[in-house]
């Protein structure tokens, strides 16, 4: 019994003797907090591989300093995500946060970034509601209702009048499913039906069978990215195509990272995106190129370009700021106008949300590969659900 | 020696309990830059040790102990929201609306094997789960319930950056339900929460109210688990679905398993051994720390529990128990 | 609503075949394997890596994903599990929960994170519907109705063996009381290894099946699991026909709660769960004479 004892006093010593360096020295510190295990991993690790793309592309110094990259896993737990931030501010001092590739991790992180006065870069999560939970957060993914807007505005013109939406349950799809169908019913359209798919779903198959049974002339999908590859081939088993039945959605559907893989099953469906792998532009096939190189052949995504692009905002702004940090870091961040692989995009200086092309893409088969080719540009689309 | 002579032994305190305790105290003070996990570790444990007395000391094997932990949590996030940010109020309330949900889930767990407790009480969990997802616009739904913002404790200290308020509350809470829970297994009562997990049909057979029994140490246990998931809402300012599944019951089994079960402590050591293995491990490989705990885990339980406190004993045969069937 | 129930059917008999082994497991060996899941995982990415790096045709290579699991399944056993009989529950639930831990990371290191896709042949690409245009349209979908026959077939095949053969009723002597069984003169460690091997590689075919119907990540183990436990718990673990039932009883009541009320689809099946288990606490089937 006594030996019990000690091995809790042991423990405690153990912590004592964890004694973490905090020694600052004269460093950029970019704490990098990804889903990097877990149903999410794979948006993690394109992040991951982008950002160190980015400083492999652009040199690990900037603004006189050297620049320490940080990652950490978020286990997908909120109250972790926020504990690991708080560390990574408290301890590591690191100039800026980013990464956050859930909408609840950034929205329990936000008092942080607040609070302690540190810049947050947002590069997955697609919420509209997240850049107003702190001011220190600047976003460089996208938001849904860009994406979402954006194709209702393209279906009408398009031969579809009666749409159903499903969307799984949660802040992005929800925002998708909201901002779909009020564009919807404005320009003229009708929708049938909003269905809300939960997170946790092994089988889509119930909800298929209802969108097919009230015969819309298409559905409207969003689901994150990994589990469009699981509807898509349910939306054919189920023989939606054949009973005429359309499918349209975000581009989170056909996914980069695994449209390849879908088989012909993807072949023709039409989404809007901020970015497509396939985009026609030097820079983005440069892009493609050198992450294709540095990983194995894995195709870059849209996850992979916002953090792409976050990495070049919190780069550029360091440079202006000679490796500053807190206020005056973001809004070296604010306003910032230039080049991303996905076409042209700029942080907006009130919003400090992102503005860019979304594309009109439909998949198709080039050189043996499916790609999402873009056929039509709707330009500069800053967040709509900033108007609320 | 009498039965109520050995009991009154084993409630006294021993010396190196104090000790250890000073040291907890000690540690966000002396190790500041650690007081973020500090504080994590504590609420954890209290969670474990709330666990230790239905899962070692009574023998109901839980994996839905998280229903209480959310429970008590959202409780908790939902009064500071809308009715009043005082911290202690806060906990009080998280901590009656669990004891209160214990007290009827209790009687679901009364019949039945361990795995059909096992069931039934992660589908309470789940339950739970699916429910707070339905009432979004109360519960903020899958992406969390926010702008819950704390006053300051007993009116003097706000919680800051530095996570030292919070560590030494979650510390506080911890240390007097250790107590109450100490109390509660030394005493009479806790010797007949041992004999109805050895043997519930003998126990039954000398007059120890059965059913009683389970039912009162199920709902202290909520209690507990619910001052924990109280203090998770607030040190956080968030609480979220996460909360009631079935990840957070089983590591919270785990840490138990690990520490050693039927012994209070081991909620404790099970947790501190368990976070900082996690944050040693998640800070050398981010990606793939579940191969090297699962790894950990099964070498642990092939060695033998009783034996990771022993290094003497990791290279001899291990000793032949007989087990209570 | 005719399709729905045929959607259930084949959720349900997919479910069964992968838990059956479970059940097995768990009433000979008195064993709770969390672990069951990732010799499901195996069958699956087996096939996955069988017929997109190597153009083994499907039908091949559900055979091949049950032999790799049971086979695994057997090595297992003898090397990690066998010990651990006679540990109490909470050890065993430890350590599978350990190795579910390792597989899932495994996975994730050699295969990738991201949801693995299948090509099926085509005959088992297409749909057939019967009484269209009536309220009674039953849509199949070729692919379950593959499941729904495979599963049938092994199902019979399973209860054939177990109240027909002498390895049956070695098996269900075991079950009873392994000590009897063994002073009668059965080899209960062959029978032991034997059944575990049959069911890992039972999950292991579960697997490869359900990779088009349920998807295929390296956390599938974990995500699964609870729908195995409550195919064990509500079926009991003493029959296999217990299971069955109660894994059709779940799929149908998963399909059907989703279709019907979505934001609760979940809910339904817990509550079930829940309900049935007080009523009945050993389970919905129970053998006259079998262990408790």
């Amino acid at each position: 019994m006594q030996k019990r004892f000690f091995l809790s006093a042991l423990t405690v010593g153990v912590l004592a003797s964890y004694i973490g360096t905090a020694a600052a020295q004269e460093k950029f510190k970019i704490g990098l907090i990804l889903p990097m295990t877990g149903p999410f991993a794979s948006t993690g690790k394109q992040i991951e591989a982008a950002a160190r793309l980015y400083i492999a592309q652009n040199g690990d110094t900037v603004g006189g300093k050297k620049v320490e990259l940080i990652i950490k896993d978020d286990t997908s737990a909120p109250d972790v995500t926020k504990r690991i931030a708080q560390e990574l501010v408290v301890n590591e001092k690191v100039n800026v946060l980013a990464g956050f590739g859930l909408t609840p991790l950034a929205m329990a992180t936000a008092p942080l970034a607040t609070q302690s006065k540190t810049p947050m870069v947002v590069m997955a999560a697609a919420t509209s509601s997240i850049t107003q939970a702190s001011p220190f957060i600047v976003r460089t993914s996208f938001t849904l209702p860009q994406a979402a807007v954006a194709m209702a505005d393209w279906v009408p013109n398009n031969g579809i009048k009666k749409v159903v939406t499903l969307v799984s349950d949660y802040g992005p799809g929800i925002d998708a499913e909201k901002f779909f169908k009020d564009r919807l019913l404005f320009n003229g359209g009708e929708v049938l039906d909003t269905l809300r798919v939960p997170m946790r779903n092994p089988d889509f198959a119930p909800f298929l069978q209802k969108v097919r049974d009230l015969k819309p002339d298409a559905v409207f999908v969003f689901v994150p990215s990994g589990a469009g590859a699981a509807l898509m081939k349910q939306f054919a088993e189920r023989g939606m195509d054949k009973a005429g039945i359309k499918l349209i959605g975000t581009g989170d559907i056909t996914d980069d990272d695994i449209l390849n893989s879908m088989g012909d099953v993807a072949n023709g469906v039409v989404t809007s995106h901020h970015y497509s792998a396939s985009h026609n532009s030097p820079l983005n096939k440069k892009f493609v190129a050198a992450f294709e190189k540095a990983n194995a052949g894995l195709r870059p995504n849209f996850m992979a370009v916002g953090g792409y692009d976050g990495m070049r905002v919190i780069y550029e702004a360091a440079k202006t700021t000679k490796g500053g940090s807190g206020e005056v870091l973001l809004n070296a961040m604010k306003g910032q106008l230039f080049e991303s692989p996905r076409g042209p995009m700029f942080i907006d200086a009130q919003t400090r949300d992102v503005v860019h092309n979304i594309y009109i893409r439909k998949v198709e088969k080039v050189g043996g590969q499916l790609f999402n080719q873009e056929f039509d540009t709707i330009k500069d689309v800053k967040d709509p659900g900033k108007n609320k | 020696m009498s039965a109520h002579a050995s009991l009154l032994r084993s409630a006294r305190w021993h010396p190196l309990e104090l000790v250890f305790w000073v040291l907890a105290f000690a540690a966000p003070w002396v190790l500041s830059q650690h007081a973020l996990i500090i504080n994590e570790i504590a609420i954890v444990a209290l969670f474990a040790v709330s666990l230790d007395l239905v899962l070692g000391y009574t023998g109901i094997v839980s994996l839905g102990h998280a229903a209480f932990l959310g429970f008590g949590a959202y409780s908790a996030a939902l009064f500071a929201k809308h009715i009043h940010p005082d911290p202690l109020l806060g906990l009080v309330v998280g901590m009656v609306a669990s004891t209160v949900l214990g007290a009827m889930c209790a009687w679901t767990i009364m019949r039945g094997s361990d795995l059909t407790r096992l069931m039934v009480t992660l589908g309470t969990a789940l339950i739970l789960l699916e429910l707070a997802n339905k009432f979004s616009d109360l519960t903020g739904g899958a992406d969390g319930l926010q702008g819950v913002m704390m006053g300051p404790l007993l009116g003097q200290f706000e919680f800051d950056l530095m996570g030292q308020t919070s560590a030494w509350y979650s510390l506080s809470v911890l240390l007097v339900l250790f107590v109450l829970a100490r109390r509660l297994v030394n005493a009479p009562l806790g010797a007949t929460l041992k004999a109805v997990r050895d043997n519930r049909l003998r126990a039954m057979a000398i007059g120890i109210p059965v059913i009683a029994r389970l039912a009162v140490v199920y709902t202290v246990a909520a209690g507990m688990a619910g001052a924990a998931g109280a203090l998770m809402a607030q040190t956080t300012g968030f609480a979220s679905l996460d909360v009631f599944a079935m990840d957070r019951s089983a590591d919270v089994m785990l840490m138990l398993a690990i520490g050693g079960v039927g012994w209070l402590y081991g909620g404790i050591a099970g947790a501190v051994a368990f976070k900082l293995m996690y944050d040693v491990i998640a800070n050398i490989t981010p990606q793939y720390w579940t191969f090297w705990m699962g790894l950990f885990l099964v070498v642990l339980v092939l060695v033998g529990r009783e034996r990771l406190i022993r290094p003497w004993t990791w290279w001899s045969a291990p000793a032949r128990k007989e087990e209570a069937p | 609503m005719l399709t729905l129930l045929f959607d259930g059917v084949a959720y349900g008999m997919l479910l069964f075949i992968l838990a059956v082994g479970l059940c097995v497991t768990m009433g000979l060996m008195n064993f709770i394997n969390l672990a069951h899941g990732a010799f499901a995982m195996l069958g699956g990415y087996v096939t996955v890596v069988l017929m997109q790096r190597h153009g083994v045709p499907f039908l091949v290579c559900l055979p091949l994903a049950f032999l790799a699991s049971a086979l695994m399944g057997v090595l297992l056993e003898r090397l990690l599990y066998r010990p651990l009989y006679k540990k109490p529950h909470l050890d065993q639930v430890l350590f599978s929960i350990g190795l579910a831990f390792m597989a899932v990371a495994s996975a994730d290191y050699w295969m990738g994170s991201q949801q693995q896709i299948m090509q099926l042949p085509d005959w088992l690409r297409g749909r057939t519907e019967l009484f269209a245009d009536t309220p009674f349209v039953l849509g199949m979908g070729h692919y379950r109705l593959f499941i729904i026959v495979v599963c049938a077939v092994l199902t019979v095949g399973l209860q054939y063996v177990l109240s027909a053969t002498r390895f049956g009723s070695r098996l269900r002597a075991s079950v009873d009381d392994a000590r009897v069984a063994s002073g009668l003169g059965i080899n209960v460690n062959v029978v032991f290894a034997a059944t575990f091997a049959v069911g890992s590689g039972l999950a292991g075919l579960g697997g490869a099946l359900g990779a088009e119907v349920l998807g295929l990540d390296p956390t599938f183990p974990l995500k699964f699991m609870v729908y195995f436990l409550i195919v064990v718990a509500v079926g009991g673990t003493t029959s296999i026909t217990g299971p069955l039932l109660a894994a059709l009883l779940l799929g149908i009541a998963d399909v059907a709660g989703k279709y019907y009320i979505p934001k609760l689809g979940a809910f339904i099946v817990y509550v079930l769960m829940i309900a049935i288990l007080i009523w009945r606490p050993q389970g919905l089937f129970v053998r006259q004479g079998g262990k408790s």
